[in-house]
């Protein structure tokens, strides 16, 4: 699967925590991250990989299985490594480019041609409006992953997953967060 | 992490003195370090650049410790001046250098470097790992190799190696002996004519025991069980590929992986490619494998056809996917196509769609580069340099005419200075000013040109994820105390938040006839969150 956004949105926290899952149930894993100057509010994206023996750490073009795209319009960038069967799970949240813009219309259009499974979630809105704040957004994504069935990993595993990663002092919230998108 | 296994197996290895300046996709060597080396009884330092990082490491592997000096690609090019020597004379303390390539320049400036040439260059040998685990165990046979043949070694990995993530088994970590003591050995130190040119003969005669150790290391495998005519040779990244494509088409081939980039074990090679009618060349950059293994081929199979740069590009970094398709047509295999398969291939095109990094809110940056752009008129020629503030020549500054490499926002301003009538404002920071601004000041003083240079302090190396520089803390040395010490007169230091201060100063030094100096001081706005907690 592939984690995709902007920097500085928690890319790594999540990526960490997915890993440490997988790692949980015994699968063998393998992910690819970037650092520098790219963090600097640009577009990012992070590699994840599992399964019963992985030797690459990039998805390979057309193959993988989840975009989840912490950026609305970074989703575009997800469909190179897609197929009609991957599932797209995008924030519905959008930050200026600076260069060309797309509209939310003309995202899920362009992912529409590829794959019918694309789910856009307000996930800060919904997040700032039970929380109080929107820096859980994407661990709110991921429990959404999770109990939608997108992602092959058991919830039980990401939670014990969050404990081991999300500082004490944060992690109530996380894990307020990540069960809610199961309610 | 990748960078993390390296940390893990200098510390089993039982490292005691390590220096570095960083640089991506290195920087967390460095980090780790400063945060662990009290506890492990380890002495680190951030050194003033990749040079001086050598040549710490040098004095210590001198008086007998275990050395790691760690840098990114372009940090090698400018610690080039001591290694060729320190190939000549050989180590003491065995020494590992990492040296961290980005391919694909996902965070790096000025070129696609491969420093896998180095090799022929200065004779080190260079292995490369192709995941954490193979970081760990090749660091530990880093210090093994420099340990047995008085020489150091250079492990060279790539972005997708040192930030690839995956399970790595520990062993024990060795108490660093950090007792140092240099005793005197001036026929191996001083590297002088004519001795030199007998210290190439031994550095020559190392190398070709090496490369016996090399013929017989493990981690030069093959697997040959594979009964098939063609097969592949592979290092680094690009032999992960290699088995995942295999995997996934299904096909049986024999590969060898090299380990050891230099020396190679040629001896290995050519009973490999023997009995095979095609070779593919898996490797990242540009094809230097396959030149010694056409090389090779012509004594041991010259009806072999040796396949790689023709299939696989030499820029941007190796894919999975660039790899199963070579692979696929040297085999003759289809490749399987999903029907609904994005791309130029499939059914339609992507769009381009980029969100282009720019300054954090309320980087200091951001009214530097509004205000020079308001009041330097229209001929001024901008010089950028290396750091956060490369970002001001995107959009929405667009504001550099050149940049390249650190330090030489000063050194090409004096030249085209010189040049020209043209008036050249030059940016640097200030891990930039320390790591080689200042002899380009210098020269600008010695040389009499009139560049304004912008000293963009924010009080950190900010862009690698704020490491110390010699400017901060209390005691740190101030810029301005080495501006005024070159004798440059014009000098004002101001707070970017004041922009009328800062219009002022450019306006009153713009047209000066001697060099002039500002130093833009506010502290980075992320370090200034992060001291907030």
């Amino acid at each position: 699967m592939i984690i995709n956004g902007v920097g500085g949105q928690g890319l790594i926290t999540l990526l960490k925590i997915i890993s440490e899952a997988a790692l949980i149930e015994g699968k063998d894993v393998r992910t690819s991250e970037l650092h520098g100057l790219s963090q600097r509010g640009g577009s990012v994206e992070v590699y994840i990989r599992f399964g019963k023996k992985i030797w690459s750490p990039l998805v390979e073009k057309g193959k993988a299985g989840l975009i989840l795209s912490l950026e609305m319009q970074e989703s575009i960038n997800g469909l190179y490594f897609s197929s009609k069967d991957t599932v797209f799970l995008i924030n519905k949240y959008q930050t200026p480019t600076f260069l060309k813009d797309f509209s939310e219309k003309e995202v899920l259009d362009n992912i529409k041609k590829l794959s019918q499974k694309a789910y856009l979630v307000p996930a800060g809105e919904i997040c700032q409006k039970e929380f109080g704040t929107d820096v859980v957004a994407g661990i709110y994504l991921l429990g959404y992953a999770v109990f939608k069935g997108f992602m092959p990993l058991k919830s039980a595993s990401l939670l014990s997953a969050i404990k081991n990663i999300v500082p004490e002092k944060f992690l109530e919230l996380n894990e307020k967060a990540f069960n809610l998108a199961g309610k | 992490m990748g960078n993390e296994a390296i940390v893990r197996g200098a510390l089993e290895a039982g490292v005691a003195f390590v220096s570095t300046y960083p640089g991506t996709p290195s920087s967390e060597i460095g980090n780790i370090f400063y945060r662990i080396s009290k506890e492990a009884g380890v002495y680190f330092e951030f050194s003033t650049n990749e040079k001086v990082a050598l040549e710490a490491g040098i004095g210590a592997s001198f008086s007998n410790l275990k050395t790691l000096v760690a840098m990114k690609s372009f940090g090698l090019n400018v610690a080039l001046d001591s290694l060729l020597p320190l190939a000549y004379a050989g180590t003491k303390g065995p020494m590992v250098i990492i040296v961290a390539d980005d391919p694909n320049c996902w965070s790096s400036a000025q070129s696609e470097e491969n420093s896998r040439a180095f090799a022929y260059l200065s004779h080190v040998p260079i292995l490369e790992p192709s995941d954490p685990q193979e970081c760990k165990d090749f660091t530990k046979l880093g210090f093994k190799i420099s340990e047995n043949f008085k020489i150091p070694v250079i492990i060279r990995t790539t972005t997708r190696v040192a930030h690839q993530s995956s399970l790595v088994t520990f062993e024990n970590i060795l108490k660093p002996e950090n007792k140092g003591e240099f005793i005197r050995d001036k026929k191996r130190f001083v590297t002088m004519p004519p001795q030199v040119l007998e210290m190439k003969e031994e550095l020559l005669e190392k190398i070709e025991k090496i490369k016996e150790f090399s013929e017989k290391s493990e981690i030069n495998s093959e697997d040959s069980s594979k009964k098939s005519k063609i097969g592949i040779i592979t290092s680094g990244i690009s032999y992960l590929y290699v088995m995942e494509a295999l995997k996934e088409l299904g096909l049986e081939l024999p590969v060898l992986k090299l380990g050891f980039f230099y020396p190679l074990p040629e001896e290995k090679i050519k009973v490999f490619i023997k009995s095979l009618k095609k070779i593919l060349v898996v490797e990242e950059l540009e094809p230097y494998l396959e030149n010694e293994v056409e090389r090779l081929a012509k004594k041991s199979n010259c009806k072999l056809e040796v396949i790689g740069k023709k299939l696989l590009s030499q820029t941007g970094e190796m894919k999975p996917e660039f790899v199963s398709s070579a692979i696929a047509r040297v085999s003759g295999k289809k490749v399987q196509i999903s029907d609904f398969y994005a791309g130029t291939e499939g059914k339609f095109l992507i769009p381009k769609m980029k969100h282009l990094a720019r300054f954090c809110p309320g980087c200091p940056y951001w009214s530097v580069f509004t205000t020079v752009k308001k009041v330097a008129p229209e001929s001024t020629v901008f010089g950028g340099d290396i750091g956060c503030y490369m970002l001001g020549s995107v959009s929405p500054h667009n504001l550099y005419d050149y940049l390249f490499s650190m330090g030489s926002s000063i050194g090409i301003a004096h030249g085209v200075n010189k040049s020209t009538k043209s008036k050249v404002i030059a940016f640097i920071g200030d891990s930039t000013f320390f790591h080689a601004g200042i002899p380009a000041l210098i020269n600008t003083v010695f040389n009499k040109s009139n560049p304004l240079i912008i000293v963009l302090d924010n009080q950190t190396t900010a862009m690698t994820g704020h490491q110390l520089n010699p400017g901060m803390g209390e005691n740190g040395i101030k810029i301005e105390d080495i501006v005024s010490a070159c004798g440059i007169k014009n000098l004002k230091i101001i707070d970017p938040v004041d922009v009328k201060e800062l219009e002022d100063g450019i306006k009153e030094f713009l047209p000066k006839e001697e060099v002039s100096v500002i130093i833009s001081r506010h502290l980075c706005a992320l370090l200034a969150k992060k001291q907030q907690g």
